[in-house]
């Protein structure tokens, strides 16, 4: 167990460094640079100023070098300027250049510097998760008892009306994806044309104190895209389960319908659809920021958009380690918690 | 004139889709009549969940066939004073014409722009899940045939694109900025070389044996399709490309080198699918998305078939590798690959909107559904009718892949 920890572990680490040195080289080809350059300094420069502009901030290094500096295994970039002040990449505004560490990398513990926000990458970082937490935590609570539900409903009864009704609606929800959905409930629910006029049509209000009426609709589209999912998977699993030669057994001893389901079938049922509900993860990441940009909740899929349109290297670098770690985590946690939910497969 | 009612922009609806309507009539009085020689196909038509959701595939296919007699204004032409208009209102200064479901914010006629999008969707999306299925296959079986190293090295490989968050690798990989470095040139180059390798070897290992084949078939089929394959990622003609760098080598410094490198940048190439550089750019991003998906799935059914009777027959018979991974394994694999092309369509169709929606890609001018959307959500609050059409045509055709997928896969359970 432990070897296989330690193997995912350096696994993981290798996935990150390699995904990470991927967003690094394309966020810094030429005209990416060109378009950093422009964002600091005007958007009328001229190529020699982009370019002596993009020599005076050390992103004329080659590339090894600067994704060195940024991990914290080279010294940082310095520049002497004609006045004889230096500037570097480690050197903060209003710091003197003494003082400076000369190291300054992800292994110092410093994710570096956000040319969009004009501030340090980590606390925003943390700060946009927190919201997104926020959000991730309630679509949880509303997608995986009702997915759970549904799957069972329909699968402990194969074929049934019950089945088929079940089945068209995640069939139909995960037909739906998060931009379509989201634009079908504001409709319906706040548009002040046609529809009901129930909830908000933006959550920005949200971010401070979520209610019921902002809170509802962006949860409900993420909800139902991952629901359909897990319920088919879900139903799949339950109807195989249901007939199992214990099952028939149970049901010739004579016990009663609602007893086979609640305590035979539905622990061995839920195995696996525990796995789908911690693979769904990543792609709840993909919804989170389509949600996010179409109710304008400033959390970390708001974030992704913000830094990748803009160009923000450190700060993409920062939300793909954010991610990678997520991914991998969940993969992790539905590995092991597979074992532990089926004695059957041993891990070696 | 007066707007249409609601009951007559239905009416009006439904008759400019009569070559739909016929179409659809004749592709199922047919299908239904020969179902018992058409093999799944035929079957699909015994199973309701499945017809109903060819019926949908199929209509969104003829509309994008028949789109140009479909549509009824130019999907592109701002016609000022339609601004925002509700469905139904007529055109100012023309007698009978309409804007069917109204003018969007740049007052372009909805519906036509709805017909012309399933256009661009039905192009893209099955190619894309074509080449990422040539890719996937192509290096998901000898994964999982040989094991080893090869499984690690391209199961890691694999992962690694897996955990890069979709929306993150489509900001990084679609942007004018990338494709004016030339990386989407050569990711292109990569990815699609796989069906020229896939169809070579896929005729090579069966008949290596018979010249004839390999030489009048098989090495003319690779041919065109390697022209293709320059054409459309490198934009220039093998023959005319190698000709003109050699001779323009051989002559460098004088005239006649200079004439042959001219040529070369000027040359058009003679086939190509032409994609222009956006929609080269898509479809990369796209196959690249899916590719780590499929390759999993195959690797997967490769070492589940492996272990049959028939492999190790083939293997006792002295057949080499490469002709039982291609006429052994992947034909007994094609029932869960089918049903998962289907699924894929619609997911690539999900991820086409994807982009649309965060305006990556295709021109804004573009009638593509995504980015309809996304132009019709921000005044949601006001008007419903531009960002509405797109939404529901983007989900039925979803609907309709999943719904058939769902019936491939209970007729193919079957037997």
């Amino acid at each position: 167990m432990l070897y296989f920890l330690l193997k995912r572990l350096g696994v993981m680490l290798l996935t990150a460094l390699c995904l990470t040195f991927v967003v690094f080289f394309l966020t810094n080809l030429y005209p990416n640079l060109e378009k950093v350059a422009k964002l600091e300094g005007t958007q009328r420069m001229t190529d020699a100023q982009v370019a002596s502009f993009l020599a005076k901030n050390g992103y004329t290094q080659p590339v090894f070098t600067r994704y060195g500096e940024w991990l914290g295994v080279l010294p940082g970039f310095t520049y002497t300027h004609e006045d004889g002040k230096v500037t570097g990449r480690c050197i903060r505004k209003g710091m003197p250049a003494a003082e400076a560490p000369s190291r300054c990398g992800v292994l110092q513990g410093d994710f570096g510097w956000s040319v969009v926000f004009k501030d340090e990458v980590g606390p925003i970082v943390w700060k946009r998760l927190g919201l997104t937490g926020k959000l991730m935590l309630w679509v949880l609570i509303v997608m995986i008892p009702s997915a759970l539900i549904i799957g069972i409903l329909a699968g402990m009864r194969e074929g049934s009306r019950t089945d088929r009704t079940l089945s068209t609606f995640s069939i139909a929800t995960t037909a739906t994806p998060e931009y379509v959905s989201g634009v079908i409930l504001i409709v319906v629910f706040s548009s002040s044309v046609v529809g009901l006029k129930w909830f908000k049509g933006t959550a920005t209000s949200a971010m401070d104190g979520a209610n019921f009426e902002n809170f509802f609709l962006p949860v409900m589209t993420i909800a139902l895209y991952g629901m359909g999912y897990i319920a088919r998977m879900t139903r799949a699993s339950m109807a195989e389960v249901m007939t199992a030669q214990y099952i028939r057994t149970a049901r010739l001893k004579g016990v009663s319908f609602r007893n086979i389901v609640l305590k035979h079938a539905l622990r061995n049922a839920l195995i696996a659809p525990f796995t789908v509900i911690m693979l769904q993860f990543p792609w709840l990441l993909t919804g989170v920021v389509i949600v996010e940009t179409l109710f304008n909740y400033k959390g970390f899929g708001w974030l992704l958009v913000q830094a990748a349109g803009n160009n923000d290297i450190e700060m993409l670098l920062s939300v793909g380690i954010v991610s990678v770690i997520v991914v991998l985590v969940t993969q992790l946690i539905s590995d092991i918690g597979y074992v532990y939910l089926n004695p059957r497969i041993r891990i070696n | 004139m007066e707007p249409l009612t609601w009951g007559q922009i239905i009416l009006a609806i439904l008759n400019q889709l009569m070559p739909v309507w016929i179409g659809m009539i004749v592709v199922f009085a047919l299908s239904i009549r020969f179902k018992r020689r058409l093999g799944l196909y035929g079957k699909l038509f015994d199973n309701p969940v499945g017809m109903f959701g060819f019926a949908l595939v199929l209509f969104w296919v003829l509309c994008a066939l028949f789109a140009d007699m479909i549509i009824t204004q130019d999907p592109l032409v701002q016609v000022s004073g339609m601004k925002n208009k509700l469905p139904g209102t007529p055109l100012r200064g023309a007698h009978d014409v309409y804007y069917l479901l109204g003018g969007d914010n740049l007052a372009r006629d909805v519906f036509s722009r709805l017909i012309s999008g399933s256009k661009t969707v039905l192009s893209i999306a099955p190619a894309a899940t074509l080449f990422a299925f040539m890719v996937g296959i192509t290096l998901g079986l000898p994964a999982g045939y040989y094991g080893g190293w090869l499984d690690t090295l391209l199961s890691f490989l694999a992962n690694l694109v897996l955990a890069f968050p979709v929306i993150l690798l489509f900001y990084l990989l679609v942007t004018p900025e990338i494709r004016a470095t030339g990386v989407v040139t050569w990711v292109a180059g990569v990815l699609f070389i796989f069906p020229v390798i896939f169809v070579w070897t896929f005729m090579f290992s069966r008949w290596r044996i018979s010249p004839h084949v390999l030489t009048w078939v098989a090495a003319p089929i690779v041919i065109v399709m390697l022209m293709f394959y320059f054409g459309t990622v490198f934009e220039m003609d093998p023959f005319v490309g190698i000709w003109t760098t050699v001779m323009g080598h051989l002559n460098q410094g004088n005239p006649f080198g200079e004439w042959m490198v001219t040529t070369w940048h000027e040359h058009q190439p003679l086939v190509s699918l032409g994609l222009g550089p956006e929609k080269l750019n898509i479809f990369v991003a796209v196959v690249f998305v899916n590719s780590p998906t499929i390759f999993r799935i195959v690797r997967g059914l490769t070492m589940d078939i492996q272990t049959r009777d028939y492999v190790a027959a083939a293997q006792t018979r002295g057949e080499g590798p490469w002709y039982i991974m291609l006429w052994e394994i992947l034909p007994n694999a094609r029932g869960p690959l089918i049903v998962d092309f289907c699924l894929r369509i619609g997911y690539t169709t999900i991820l086409l909107g994807t982009l649309g929606f965060f305006g990556l890609g295709l021109s804004p001018e573009s009638p593509d559904w995504g980015a309809t959307i996304n132009d019709g959500r921000k005044l949601l609050a006001i008007y419903i009718h531009p960002a509405l059409p797109p939404a529901l045509s983007l989900m039925s055709l979803v609907l309709g892949l999943n719904l058939l997928a769902d019936g491939l896969r209970e007729e193919s359970l079957k037997d």
